[in-house]
């Protein structure tokens, strides 16, 4: 049996039913990344010892007839901006490359609650900033669609680990796209929650306001199913939100039958990648024929979305890493001389050059006399951005979209023009602006077999809805069930 | 040129709660370093501030008790800048919307009083602690205090001298005493201040440029301070030169102030809204329920005592400390007789403070006692000499007076059948006297008295002796 070729929820079905033990399993998933990871660069830390530690422990449950989950002995990776106890947790950085927490993000003692294995850390851009991984201190991790193209970022390791087949699940991180757009230049379903929805408590922050861990994995079944899990108000993260648990039978009974999906027409205007765009309005086709009605309407406020969501970001970004400052924990530079210098040191060896950018950036936006200008009139605009999606929402049901106008870029492309990059998160910034969820699913691809990816945005707490769309348009495209790199082992 | 200077203070409060304002450790003073921490007030990375409803309800105490405004929504935001005590390198603080505002503190007495406004109340966090001197090169920085909640009270600059301002802060912390939001205990850090000052002509409507001062660890520190710095800035103005905008730093034991930095260099601490933290909601339930359980405060209580029959000023000085507040109305409602108990705390109390160089918050027995010697001494059970060696005891030992007493045998003899007994005694052992008192010398009878007296160690009532001395003589 090709383990890796399951889904996360077959493979549990079968640990559950003995027809699999949670050690096959997790010795056929190390397999896979010992095979293949050494050329895609997904991982920045295995946890071999602990996984097989867990797995035991998860085995003897599963045979005692304990119901943990419906995901129950499946191995998952995470993002390395997660916290894990005991394990390096990196984000990416020379800054913290060798902090390793004394407690687990919240998260994690969920997904280890319901039985999941943890078998390592995901590569990222530093700090999850940028959108290609390459910002990442531990070197780039590659498409598996195409090597000599980017996976995307920021969680472009968990992306293209569940693309590749090394796991089934991931856990990422999305503050403006981070989840949904490598799962989108991967053909993986990625899904940003409403804000508040899954505590943030031991993620590591980039922009605290926009910042929501996601769950990615090959199809909406197994998306819903890790949401389920990790979803829930958690009294250790002030924002984090009670919400219903999600069903996965309702999600796969939704019918889209009279549901009303908006276009925003600012989505498909210059800059779009011209096959992504055939793709996407194909993917929009096949909504109708089930059962859709789909209209375009005007969304000017996206104009506001890429540049405010860079002011608030780069501004909370700036302070929340202002910590590394080589005093407590992290890099600490060997020649400063004095505490100033230390501070001065630490920080310019340790940072790369985006996140110092975004750290200056954030620094200028907040600074007496230009707070006015531009942090408060961001605050201004994220309020307009809102206000436009809730009263969209009046009219529709879900707002779709692109993911991303281009499909997955060459490697050395993007950061070379700091600015195109930051503009290509134009459809994926507003949700997180607007605090909704979203997702990204695969929907097809360009002329060089690229993946293509489709957005959709539901309102707040909508997260089930969502997953049932997706799971209705599984019936009707395959796209998801392509596999990149020859896909099995 | 008359001028006259302009006080504003900053006061920095350290709650009392139990645990500190965004985690569960303790707040307790003189830890052993870094022992009071965990991962959320050492900002470790990935770790989220939940906020102590305590604090809220502390603040709102507060702010009520100074005739505040309490802010329904009130929000956080975080103050950035670097320095080794600052765990997250930003400290999360109120600036745009904190939780009180507009209030007031009366001082002076009730004909002459004055109005001090207070602007604002925030909350805040503490930082942690820096220790210079463990070596020559290093510096040690202890965790402890991170974290632990923090009312900032600002006053707007009413006050015109070092009194006034001494006199603001006096009540204020006696205020804060009696509500129970903190110990306020200067030598400890639970309250220090930063003063604002400028001075400006008599007559003058027109504020002047002002400086900030920093470091006061003591009442006569702050007026020192204020007095120095307002004879600093007239001597500038006179000679024609300009107050600086600037930071000071005062050095009491210099009896002067180094300026630390000027307008140019302040900080720029680029204050933004505290991401991690929703908005505080106060419900008007809340407020009421606040309003109503804050406790009789000192002028309420000065005039109350006077109807107790003290004099102002010995309802001032007890009602001046909650302690001795606390141990005026305890005795009180033991023993019923408000001047004795005034008596014994205003004379004995205060000595035995003073002897044993403690304050009043240090007291360490049980308040009641006091008014039980009260009492025994109106039976008759203890004579007043008695009465105050038993009360040193309980001072110093917090022994029970009764069990005290009793056991040392220091009970007034009331059997007159002994008394009689050891006065016949006496009599009989002293016929010279009583020869002397029969024919006529009658300070012979106090010699006899004595002699009773001493038989009896002193406690019997004289009255007694002396009666039934002269039955056996007549």
């Amino acid at each position: 049996m090709d383990i890796l070729s399951l889904s996360a929820v077959e493979t549990a079905r079968k640990i559950k039913n003995r027809d699999l033990s949670v050690k096959e399993v997790l010795d056929a998933v190390f397999y896979a990344i010992d095979e293949k990871d050494k050329k895609y660069n997904c991982f920045i830390t295995l946890c071999r010892d602990e996984a097989y530690a867990r797995a035991n422990i998860v085995q003897a449950q599963i045979d005692k007839g304990e119901e943990l989950s419906a995901l129950a002995g499946v191995p998952i990776a995470v993002k390395d901006n997660i916290c894990t106890k005991g394990i390096k947790t990196t984000c990416a950085s020379k800054m913290l490359k060798n902090f390793v927490p004394v407690y687990n993000a919240h998260i994690v003692d969920l997904i280890e609650k319901a039985g999941l294995i943890v078998v390592g850390k995901t590569n990222m851009d530093e700090f999850a900033m940028g959108s290609t991984t390459e910002t990442s201190a531990f070197g780039v991790t590659l498409n598996p669609w195409d090597t000599t193209r980017v996976s995307g970022g920021s969680s472009g390791g968990a992306a293209a680990a569940v693309a590749a087949r090394m796991v089934h699940l991931a856990i990422g991180s999305d503050t403006g796209g981070s989840v949904r757009q490598p799962s989108s230049l991967c053909s993986v379903t990625g899904l940003k929650p409403t804000y508040g929805r899954v505590s943030r408590r031991g993620l590591i922050a980039y922009a605290s306001s926009l910042d929501q861990i996601g769950p990615i994995g090959r199809n909406a079944e197994d998306c819903a199913a890790l949401m389920g899990i990790i979803g829930g108000y958690d009294s250790g993260d002030s924002t984090s939100v009670e919400s219903t648990p999600l069903e996965l039978e309702k999600i796969k009974r939704y019918s889209l039958q009279g549901k009303r999906i908006g276009i925003p027409k600012e989505f498909f205007g210059g800059g779009l990648q011209e096959d992504v765009k055939t793709a996407v309005l194909a993917a929009v086709n096949e909504l109708k024929e089930l059962g859709a009605e789909v209209e375009e309407f005007e969304l000017p406020q996206v104009k506001y979305a890429v540049p405010t969501y860079y002011i608030i970001a780069c501004a909370e970004a700036s302070s929340n890493l202002s910590r590394y400052d080589g005093i407590r924990y992290g890099y600490r530079s060997d020649g400063a001389e004095s505490l100033f210098e230390t501070y001065v040191k630490s920080r310019s060896e340790a940072f790369g050059i985006e996140t110092k950018r975004r750290i200056m950036l954030g620094n200028f936006v907040l600074s007496s006399g230009y707070y006015d200008e531009y942090y408060k009139k961001a605050l201004q605009a994220k309020d307009i951005i809102q206000k436009a999606f809730s009263d969209a929402f009046k009219e529709y049901d879900f707002v779709f979209g692109p993911v991303y106008p281009t499909t997955a870029p060459k490697l050395n492309e993007s950061l070379s023009d700091p600015l195109k990059m930051y503009m290509a998160d134009i459809y994926t910034v507003t949700a997180n602006i607007a605090g909704l969820p979203a997702v990204s699913v695969p929907c097809g691809f360009d002329s060089n077999g690229l993946p293509v990816g489709m957005q959709l945005v539901g309102r707040p707490f909508c997260e089930s809805e969502l997953l049932g769309v997706v799971y209705s348009f599984e019936q009707k495209n395959d796209a998801h069930e392509k596999t990149a790199g020859g896909g099995t082992v | 040129m008359n001028y006259e200077v302009v006080v504003g203070l900053e006061v920095h409060v350290e709650l009392a709660t139990k645990t500190k304002i965004f985690c569960s450790c303790t707040t307790e003073f003189g830890g052993e370093p870094n022992t009071q921490v965990c991962e959320v007030c050492l900002g470790m990375p990935g770790t989220l501030p939940v906020l102590n409803r305590a604090v809220v309800d502390f603040a709102v105490r507060t702010g009520l008790a100074l005739n505040c405004e309490v802010a329904c929504c009130n929000k956080f935001d975080r103050k950035n800048y670097f320095y080794p005590d600052l765990p997250k390198a930003y400290q999360i603080s109120q600036l745009y919307l904190p939780i009180c505002h507009d209030g007031f503190i009366e001082i002076g007495k009730s004909e002459t009083c004055k109005k001090i406004r207070i602007k604002e109340i925030h909350m805040e966090e503490d930082a942690g602690k820096l220790i210079h001197d463990a070596d020559e090169i290093n510096t040690l920085v202890d965790y402890n205090r991170c974290g632990v909640p923090l009312l900032e009270i600002v006053s707007q600059p009413d006050m015109r001298s070092a009194e006034e301002a001494v006199e603001y802060i006096e009540k204020l912390r006696v205020i804060l005493q009696y509500i129970g939001v903190s110990d306020c205990k200067m030598q400890e850090g639970s309250l220090r201040a930063d003063i604002n000052l400028s001075v400006r002509p008599v007559g003058s409507f027109e504020l002047g440029v002002r400086t900030e001062m920093k470091n006061m660890n003591s009442f006569k520190a702050i007026a020192r301070a204020i007095k120095a710095e307002s004879e600093r800035q007239i001597a500038l103005l006179e000679k024609g030169e300009k107050v600086i905008q600037e930071t000071r730093r005062w050095d009491d034991s210099e009896g002067q102030s180094y300026a630390m930095r000027s307008k140019e260099e302040a900080q720029d601490y680029k204050y933004f809204p505290e991401p991690d933290i929703p908005p505080v909601v106060i419900s008007q339930e809340q407020i009421d329920a606040t309003r109503a359980a804050i406790p009789e405060l000192p002028d309420k209580k000065i005039e109350r005592y006077t109807q107790l029959g003290l004099t102002d000023h010995d309802a001032e000085i007890i009602a001046g400390s909650v302690y001795l507040a606390k141990l005026f109305e305890c005795t009180y409602e033991v023993c019923g007789n408000a001047k004795e108990a005034a008596n014994w705390i205003l004379v004995d109390l205060l000595k035995l403070l003073h002897d044993s160089a403690k304050q009043p918050e240090d007291m360490d027995f049980n308040f009641d006692s006091l008014g039980k010697i009260i009492l025994m001494v109106e039976k008759g059970k203890i004579n007043r000499g008695t009465a105050k060696k038993v009360f040193e005891k309980v001072f110093e030992e917090n022994i029970n007076p009764a069990e005290y007493v009793e056991d040392n045998n220091l009970g007034l003899v009331t059997d007159t059948d002994t008394i009689y007994a050891t006065v016949e005694t006496v009599v009989k052992d002293n016929e010279k006297s009583v020869n002397e008192y029969k024919s006529g010398k009658t300070q012979a009878l106090q010699y006899l008295i004595g002699q009773s007296m001493k038989a009896l160690r002193g406690q019997a009532p004289a009255q007694t002796v002396t009666e039934i001395l002269k039955d056996l003589l007549n």
